[in-house]
């Protein structure tokens, strides 16, 4: 079967290898995948000279690891999760980058310094943070808006059917914190058994009124059908719905999630030399501050806050869209994915019963 | 000895034109026509190898074969090996953790070993991953070092997992898979009960499923019944209606019926308007398993009617005038006349259904809420969220095997000659 796919992938390859300065970028796909070509893919190519060829994915990971069980890899670069990130390169799946090879700020600060800290990985490179905030439809808060995390949980204060991503991650840190629980000890407190507890009763309260959802263009289509009064979302897919779609939605950026996507490099990627040029590009000062232009995530550098200015639109200033934006990040906590890659199996196991049990 | 001199005359061999004995050049022309035939359909065999057999084969094995720890913690392995179960580790085992964990660092495989553990005792993956970074400066003895560095590893729950997840082939990821587990001395025991999910998704996807199927004949019975008995022309426009759905995309047609449903959504609507419902209680017909059942249903209906109505078509309507002119009314006629010949296409119709809903994915993860969610989508889980492969692939082979069962069972009841395709 190897042989088999070996060979067929061999195919694939040499079809591929025509157009030898053609690389292979797994991101993924909608408005933020389109923020990549505008902002690093075009300018990458216009310098280079090396075609960028992006492959949509539900996750990105996941035919990662497939391409590299099955020893036939055909992605050169994949923007994947912290989570993946880390436990990709434990396994040995991903190779190590250097910091040191990344450019350094416009000023000269050192790569190193310049990234936020922990947007740099032994074999990963940050390029934006995004955050699982929770919006609501303004039309339905009209005298007594929601502005907490509690309130998200509070059914009793706020009526109305919730949206929460199907899955324990985020969902159980952001019920410790409607419990009460500062943002800064929610992991130590998930970590104990009477936590998690106290997470899933917190989760009780609310559970008959959630709907569930799995991609992220869901969370704004529920809130615009009405089929929600509030929902937890990405950032980014909010604030399109906001400006782009002119829809009546507002962000409540109290307890909100960060989370980091990064740049890796599959063990085997059949253009190494190019795919390690796309990340050096791609995490530069200046490409990952004309992202925020396509899509309101937060840049991986600090050099690129500054230079983060106005929407495509024109007229929609980005930087309090921007889940590091300061006045966004009172109550924030980053998602500990060295917690969720240790207790992911029992709690996401748990967190399955407790959704199919009635 | 007339009747003997007739008996050579039969026995001898009857010769061809060219002399040759008949049976054998008959022989060698079915031989070379089969091996026509071979060559023919020797595409489609090795299609159907290579893309089916091959890779489910490969799943079983995954369902069973997991070396991540094997393979990757060769001295323990061997250490358990050597000593019985029960034994307390002692210098040696500890020695073979941490020469192993130090290749493992070098390697970067200890996340691996830890993962496997992992699945089985929660939190020992950081376990392995954070003492292999300490293992390079480990010096003998090796217990206390190890132990220093996190006293986890002096947990006898830990060893015994160890010694456990140890052989590359194990029936863990079935017990898993039961909701079952291992406990301290090896018996087998039922998982606590806020992790138990399997068994009773198994039971919820096989009950839904077989209640598709009979909404499934009970809708399609009567239609595949008109289209077999109208004229051509207007059967024909009825089977355009038929078929248009079951052209249209998948996600099209799960789509709509998220738009019809949900709240806000038409039905509501019009409830509301006719004001059989208030507004404030809008009916919840999607995001759970009201909304799977009807989606699937709408979905699977061609694969019911299409069975039948090629099974009704042929049946010559005689039968039943015979009947009725015999005194039959038109209930028995139906019952003991017509139906019992479409039952062909209804074994084949059911059985299709059945069994493309005990396997459906994308309907109940769009429109299932948490009351819909069938097995498929806890192992499309396993493979795209928590990368447990092999869990995955146990869940999977039973499914299989379940179904196996009942296609086993369906041919011992009904036979499975009795089933008419088209």
């Amino acid at each position: 079967m190897k042989k088999l796919t070996l060979l067929t992938t061999a195919l694939s390859a040499l079809a591929l290898a025509a157009h030898a300065d053609t690389i292979n970028v797994v991101s993924w796909g909608g408005a933020y995948g389109k923020s990549q070509v505008e902002a690093y893919d075009k300018p990458f190519t216009a310098k280079t000279g090396i075609d960028v060829n992006m492959i949509d994915a539900d996750n990105p990971a996941t035919p990662l690891k497939a391409q590299v069980e099955a020893g036939n890899v055909t992605t050169d670069v994949a923007d994947v999760e912290m989570s993946d990130a880390l436990r990709y390169c434990d396994e040995g799946l991903i190779v190590p980058i250097d910091p040191a090879t990344l450019p350094p700020a416009p000023d000269g600060t050192p790569a190193a310094k310049d990234f936020l800290p922990g947007a740099l990985q032994d074999c990963a490179v940050a390029s934006i943070v995004f955050s699982t905030v929770y919006g609501y439809d303004t039309t339905k808060f009209k005298d007594n808006p929601p502005t907490t995390i509690a309130d998200f949980f509070d059914t009793k204060k706020f009526p109305g059917k919730r949206g929460l991503r199907k899955g324990a991650k985020v969902n159980l840190e952001m019920a410790l914190e409607a419990d009460g629980v500062p943002a800064a000890d929610v992991y130590k407190v998930l970590g104990t058994p009477e936590g998690v507890d106290r997470a899933f009763k917190e989760l009780d309260k609310i559970k008959k009124d959630v709907v569930w959802w799995e991609a992220g263009a869901q969370p704004p289509q529920l809130l615009a059908d009405g089929e929600v009064a509030m929902t937890t979302a990405y950032n980014g897919r909010l604030f399109n719905a906001q400006v782009v779609d002119h829809k009546p939605f507002k962000i409540v950026w109290d307890g909100q999630a960060m989370e980091w996507d990064l740049f890796v490099i599959p063990k085997g990627a059949p253009h190494m030399k190019e795919a390690l040029e796309y990340v050096k590009y791609a995490t530069s000062t200046q490409a990952l501050a004309d992202q925020a232009k396509w899509i309101a995530y937060g840049p991986a550098r600090k050099s690129s806050g500054p230079l983060v200015g106005k929407f495509m639109d024109g007229t929609t200033e980005m930087k309090p869209n921007m889940p590091t934006n300061p006045d966004n990040m009172k109550n924030a906590f980053v998602v500990d994915s060295g917690f969720w890659a240790d207790h992911g199996t029992e709690l996401e196991q748990r967190f399955n019963a407790w959704l199919a049990s009635n | 000895m007339t009747d003997a001199s007739a008996a050579p005359a039969a026995t001898s061999p009857l010769i061809t034109a060219d002399g040759k004995p008949l049976k054998a050049a008959l022989g060698r022309a079915q031989r070379r026509a089969r091996r026509r035939a071979l060559f023919l359909v020797l595409p489609l065999l090795l299609f159907i190898l290579v893309s089916f057999v091959l890779p489910i084969g490969q799943l079983l094995e995954r369902s069973m074969h997991n070396d991540f720890f094997s393979a990757n913690m060769p001295r323990t392995v061997e250490w358990f090996k050597t000593h019985r179960p029960g034994t307390a580790p002692d210098e040696a085992a500890y020695a073979a953790v941490a020469l192993d964990l130090q290749d493992a660092a070098k390697a970067r495989t200890a996340a691996l070993a830890g993962t496997r553990v992992n699945y089985d005792l929660p939190g020992t993956r950081s376990l392995f991953t954070s003492t292999a970074r300490k293992a390079r400066d480990m010096q003998p003895p090796y217990k206390e070092a190890l132990i220093a560095a996190d006293p986890q590893w002096g947990d006898p729950m830990l060893w015994a997992t160890m010694r456990r997840v140890s052989p590359a082939y194990s029936d863990d990821f079935y017990l898993a898979a039961l909701d079952r587990t291992r406990d301290v001395h090896g018996d087998i025991v039922p998982m606590p009960k806020d992790q138990r999910i399997y068994v009773m998704l198994f039971e919820r996807t096989f009950l839904l499923a077989a209640g598709i199927t009979f909404l499934c004949f009970l809708m399609g019975y009567p239609v595949a019944h008109l289209l077999a008995v109208l004229p051509l022309r207007k059967s024909n426009l009825l089977m355009i209606l038929v078929l248009l759905p079951f052209w249209t995309s998948l996600l099209v047609r799960t789509t709509a019926w998220i738009v019809l449903l949900q709240r806000e959504g038409v039905v509501n609507d019009i409830l509301v308007w006719l004001g059989l419902i208030d507004n404030n209680h809008r009916l919840a017909m999607i995001y759970n398993q009201t909304g799977t059942i009807v989606a699937m249903t709408h979905i699977l209906l061609p694969f019911m009617i299409l069975p039948l109505y090629s099974v009704m078509r042929p049946i010559p309507p005689t039968y039943v005038r015979a009947a009725r002119s015999l005194g039959a009314t038109s209930w028995t006629a139906f019952r003991r006349i017509y139906f019992p010949q479409t039952l062909p296409g209804i074994g084949a119709g059911s059985l299709l259904v059945f069994i493309l809903a005990v396997g459906y994915y994308i309907t109940p993860a769009l429109v299932g809420g948490a009351s819909g969610q069938l097995i498929s989508n806890l192992i499309a889980f396993h493979l795209q969220n928590s990368l447990n492969w092999s869990l995955g692939a146990a869940l999977a082979a039973l499914l299989l095997a379940a179904v196996l069962v009942l296609y086993w069972l369906y041919d011992r009841l009904v036979g499975i000659d009795n089933l008419k395709l088209g």
